[in-house]
């Protein structure tokens, strides 16, 4: 990492405004991070209650709690707050507090813009819940909401849906111009694209990402809308579309959404293995372009989800092999990581825990994704709970995980205070095993036959869906301690000092602890 | 190297009432549209609300980031982040038609023949036996049971009546406005506001003429085509992608009026400061830049 020459303040500064129009009008990239980062807590807990109740009905097999159609509405709600509303809004909220101060800009580029991509989302979350209270229910059908489960059989709220993620795409357009406009308009001198840090350098290439399919989701909910209401046939044969037509536009937007999810976790488990072995990273150039070529990958793998919809020879084997070269660099960035701790003088602070787990189970989600990949052998794995293990090892211990990592490690950074490091642990660990204990299994039942999206399912799978229900209750509850460490580091703890970690490094470690409301409005020196 | 200040606002009001706008707009459009067959229903109101605040918002938005400028707040490298903003996001505009664009692409040339019984797919031609693929698609596989099928189409109708074709007068007034907007950009810099306004106003009367040429086309379609969303596929595509390029006409357009009235009235811009004409600029070149792809594949090919 490059060095800092000069990074004094000589203006004086106006501290934040008071109550409640503090959060309202702001636009400071701080207290917007803060709001990001505890709305997307709040939705992980909603989220999280809804796998509750999902996995409460999955304890034994038979209707025991809930109705199919509830179930239904339960399953599509978790996967469409998780997706929108609990991971993307965490890494924004995590760009809105780190980038300015990463790049040694006085705030995000566009400072109102940013205030407003952040309050479209509760309202857009607010329509999206309201729809449970709705005539007919929430939407019924899967967070991908294909066709046409989500036209011609969807309930009278999916025009509700429909909205609701336009609005949420305009606000994800916009955070992403921001991040893309701050990060080439605002470095400091000297910061050239290659000393940036990698978590800017992740966010670079998200903020691209976002930008360039956010726009196409909008038009596949477009295309809904005017299907349901407006006669038109775009995913419905009669009228010579095609409902699989649906898949390749969601796809198209869903396969780079996935990896919006993960790049930002790539670029934060960079940081916290570096700081821990107390050792530069590893191959700083090639995780640059290790993440470059995954998002070139990302726009020509899409249909990999849809081998068994009927598609020609030549697409499957096609979207199979791009699929299995996505390996190449993502085993780059894996083994980067590795070699970073390698010799390195390493503690195990919470942080670092959560990212060395990040390493290990994400690649765990990898090599599941890799036995996806292979066309014949998923003909067998489709629409499985091995599919389900596969996303959620790389979501939970993935994506959630180097959330984690990230508030344990710059927490002390926002608010001046230490956390506590045994309840850390502890909750590392518990949410270690929950995780684990929920979704390893699910891997067997999975190969073994049982079905995704199902409400009940055949007694030989019963014990091992018992097991992954106590993992979720277990990795659930432990998230409410979560909550409780947050907050007590809130309210106070052992005083951090500005570089907060012994090995840390870049320009948010030579700020004050807590980070004053205003940093950098004069940009500091990078050689 | 000199450093001039980035100006971050102080507080502001404008993004939350953009939010709540949001808010009532989607919810009075949701609530409209699922009560459309339902007379009673006064969901529309909130729609008209929402869109009413949001506009006023903005207007007021726009008018402080203006006189910002003016005061000489904004930096250089601030002008900077308004390029860039602009650029990003007329990119995301062009991923929103590559999804229409995609869907055209498909249609044609993987769903349509499947039906009709060609390629590797054709088994799909059992669920309509008498189904034969063909571009535009005029009557449906299911030979318009659940559809309105239409008589004519919007295609090529051959050089002989190329001149009596709507959609060759909206190229050619397109077209051409692209070229007007840039003879007013050339103007602006060399501070030659007359002849900016003029060349301007032309561009914006261009725009005027291409909604109402595309109006005529729309009402002919309905009235005299049977043409309509409810045709098929062939309907679908044509009204959703010549429908959203005519939407973002207007919206250019009205960025341009906007301009003229700073210009004229205000007596904004110079040869050095005029990045929000560029901008509306960018935007209407990319407006023409569309309409050129929908000549081709939505009309010619």
């Amino acid at each position: 990492m490059s060095a800092v020459i000069e990074s004094h303040d000589h203006e004086h500064h106006h501290g934040p405004a008071e109550g409640l129009t503090r959060w309202l009008y702001t636009t400071n990239h701080k207290d917007i991070g803060t709001l990001y980062l505890w709305f997307s807590f709040a939705m992980f807990l909603i989220g999280g209650a809804m796998a509750m109740v999902i996995r409460a009905e999955l304890f034994q097999p038979g209707m025991q709690i809930v109705e199919p159609e509830f179930y239904n509405q339960m399953l599509t709600l978790h996967g469409l707050i998780m997706v929108f509303g609990a991971v993307m809004p965490a890494f924004v909220g995590l760009a809105n507090w780190l980038i300015p101060m990463m790049v040694g800009a006085p705030d995000m580029a566009l400072p109102r813009m940013n205030n407003l991509s952040f309050w479209i989302l509760p309202f857009a979350f607010f329509i999206l819940l309201s729809s449970l209270f709705m005539e007919g229910g929430a939407p019924n059908f899967g967070w991908t909401f294909y066709a046409p489960l989500s036209t011609t059989y969807a309930p009278p709220s999916v025009t509700f849906f429909i909205f609701s993620v336009h609005i949420l795409g305009a606000s994800s357009i916009m955070g992403a111009i921001n991040v893309v406009v701050t990060i080439m308009n605002m470095r400091a001198p000297g910061m050239t694209l290659m000393k940036m840090p990698l978590f800017v350098w992740s966010w670079l290439i998200t903020a691209y990402l976002l930008i360039a399919v956010m726009p196409v989701l909008a038009g596949a909910v477009t295309m809904m809308l005017m299907d349901i209401h407006f006669g038109t046939s775009f995913f419905n044969a009669a009228g010579g579309g095609d409902p699989v037509l649906f898949q390749h536009i969601f796809w198209f937007f869903g396969h780079p959404e996935v990896y919006i999810m993960i790049l930002p976790a790539f670029g934060i488990t960079s940081h916290i293995i570096e700081t821990f072995s107390r050792k530069q990273l590893f191959g700083h150039t090639s995780m640059v372009w290790a993440m470059t070529s995954i998002a070139i990958l990302s726009f020509v793998v899409w249909a990999h989800h849809m081998f068994t919809v009927g598609l020609p020879l030549a697409a499957e084997l096609f979207f199979m092999w791009a699929t299995m070269l996505i390996a190449v660099p993502t085993g780059v960035k894996v083994f980067n990581w590795v070699t970073t701790m390698f010799r390195g003088s390493i503690t195990y602070e919470t942080p670092m825990l959560f990212a060395i787990a990040f390493v290990v189970l994400f690649t765990i989600g990898g090599f599941s994704g890799l036995m996806l990949a292979i066309t014949p052998a998923d003909f067998q794995y489709h629409d499985t709970y091995f599919v389900v293990a596969h996303f959620h090892y790389v979501l939970v211990p993935g994506a959630i995980f180097s959330i984690m990592a990230a508030v344990y490690y710059w927490i002390p950074k926002w608010t001046g205070n230490m956390y506590d490091e045994r309840l850390g642990r502890l909750h590392f660990w518990l949410s270690f095993i929950g995780v684990n204990v929920t979704f390893f299994p699910q891997h067997w039942i999975g190969l073994a036959g049982m079905p995704r999206r199902v409400p009940d399912y055949a007694l030989q799978f019963a014990d091992w869906n018992m097991v992954s229900s106590v993992g979720a209750f277990l990795f659930g509850a432990s998230q409410i301690l979560f909550l409780f460490i947050v907050i007590k580091t809130v309210m106070g703890g052992k005083k951090a000092t500005p570089e907060v970690w012994e090995g840390s490094r870049g320009l948010e470690w030579t700020v004050d602890s807590p980070a004053p409301y205003h940093t950098f409005t004069t940009p500091p020196k990078v050689t | 190297m000199s450093y001039q200040k980035y100006y971050v606002p102080d507080q502001s009001k404008f993004p939350i009432f953009a939010a709540i706008s949001l808010f009532l707009l989607v919810m009075g459009a949701s609530s409209t549209i699922n009560s459309l067959d339902n007379p009673d229903s006064n969901a529309v109101y909130i729609l008209y609300l929402g869109f009413t605040v949001f506009g006023i918002n903005l207007f007021f938005w726009f008018k402080t980031v203006i006189a910002e400028h003016i005061a000489g707040l904004n930096s250089a490298q601030l002008q900077q982040s308004f390029v860039f903003g602009m650029a990003w996001f007329i990119f995301s505009e062009v991923m929103f038609f590559a999804a229409f664009f995609g869907a055209l692409f498909y249609v044609r040339n993987f769903s349509v023949p499947w039906l009709g019984g060609e390629g590797e797919k054709g088994l799909a031609n059992m669920l309509w036996e008498g189904f034969e693929a063909s571009w535009p698609v005029m009557s449906t596989p299911d030979a318009g049971s659940a559809f309105v099928l239409a008589d004519k189409n919007m295609s090529w109708p051959g050089w002989d009546h190329a001149l009596k074709w709507l959609p060759m007068w909206n190229t050619i007034v397109l077209l051409s406005s692209s070229v007007t907007v840039h003879f007013a950009h050339l103007a602006l810099k060399n501070n030659n506001k007359k002849v900016f306004n003029k060349w301007l106003a032309v561009t914006v009367a261009l725009a005027l003429t291409f909604v109402a040429l595309q109006i005529a086309e729309y009402y002919e379609a309905y009235a005299h085509y049977g043409l309509t969303l409810n045709s098929g596929i062939y309907g679908s595509t044509f009204f959703m992608l010549t429908g959203f390029h005519g939407f973002h006409v207007m919206m250019g357009g009205f960025m341009l009026a906007v301009m003229l009235c700073r210009s004229v009235f205000y007596n904004h811009f110079d040869s050095e400061s005029h990045f929000g004409f560029e901008a509306a600029s960018w935007y209407w070149h990319f407006v023409d830049v569309v309409w050129v792809m929908l000549f081709l594949f939505v009309y010619i090919l």
